[in-house]
């Protein structure tokens, strides 16, 4: 590695580019793992297996794409080796499944209609907030306050793309079932998003 | 055809990148979205959390920095 031949190809391993790179890696990761130190591990493990690597890049964002392709592989390597050992009952249990279900029914009147205060309104230039930082912090903490197996299932889905019938097995639960959580997810997350970051903006 | 009530139809929606919907499912999602701002504001609103969640897959939140 020592040899690299085209520097300006090379990966920068200075220290700013990687604790930035770090930073929303790990944000990555948390959103998936809901356990700091596991995020943490897993980040870990991405960086030495890419510094490892004697890879060569177009630039900063090609760089940036494939640390994420990594740091994914390992979380799902991660996902799917737990859902094994730990019995499925214990990440979905009945009784989980049901639990934090009903709580967005509160946002239809009786008929299935949105309550006013709940209709979905416009929202303003999304793509403009998605180069803002605190977008991205609001985003975080909408994901936190779903139910922790709702957004495993929203995350396994979204953020690492494996397949509706992938998840159902790993977490044995019927398709069904992973359509509604799944379905949950996006009503919370929507629905957290407008009150919380939307509303004030387009308003 | 009974009409879809929004419940049923911010359902189908989520379904729709799952599955492919029914002709009849499309059909009556159509009417309903085409006379319900709520809902349809709701299907580009799903299309947003798609993009935010490939943002956050390629790492490219916060632009360049
Ligand atoms: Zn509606």
């Amino acid at each position: 590695m020592s040899k690299a031949g085209a520097q300006a190809a090379a990966p920068p391993w200075d220290d700013a580019s990687i604790s930035a790179i770090r930073r929303d890696m790990l944000r990555f990761a948390r959103m998936q793992l809901r356990d700091s130190g596991a995020a943490e591990d897993m980040v870990q493990e991405a960086l030495m297996a890419a510094m490892r690597s004697a890879k060569s890049f177009a630039g900063r964002s090609a760089f940036k794409t494939w640390m994420f392709a990594i740091l994914r592989n390992k979380i799902v390597d991660h996902i799917r080796a737990s859902s094994r050992e730990i019995c499925s009952s214990d990440l979905v249990g009945s009784s989980d499944l049901d639990a934090g279900l009903e709580e967005f029914d509160v946002l239809f009147k009786q008929g299935g209609h949105w309550n006013p205060d709940d209709r979905p309104a416009t929202w303003s230039d999304p793509e403009a907030a998605f180069e803002q930082d605190a977008f991205w912090q609001v985003f975080d903490l909408c994901m936190n306050k779903l139910p922790e197996h709702i957004a495993r299932v929203y995350t396994m889905r979204e953020l690492l793309e494996l397949e509706t019938a992938e998840i159902c097995a790993e977490l044995g639960i019927t398709p069904n079932n992973c359509f509604v959580i799944l379905h949950r997810a996006r009503l919370g997350l929507r629905e957290c998003l407008e009150n919380r970051w939307f509303q004030g903006e387009s308003r | 055809m009974k009409m879809m009530n929004c419940k049923d139809a911010t359902r189908l929606m989520s379904e729709r990148y799952e599955r492919t919907l029914s002709l009849r499912e499309r059909l009556a999602l159509k009417v309903h979205t085409a006379m319900c701002r709520g809902c349809s504001n709701y299907g580009l609103h799903l299309d947003v959390l798609r993009l935010a969640a490939r943002r956050l897959r390629e790492g490219c939140e916060g632009g360049e920095r």
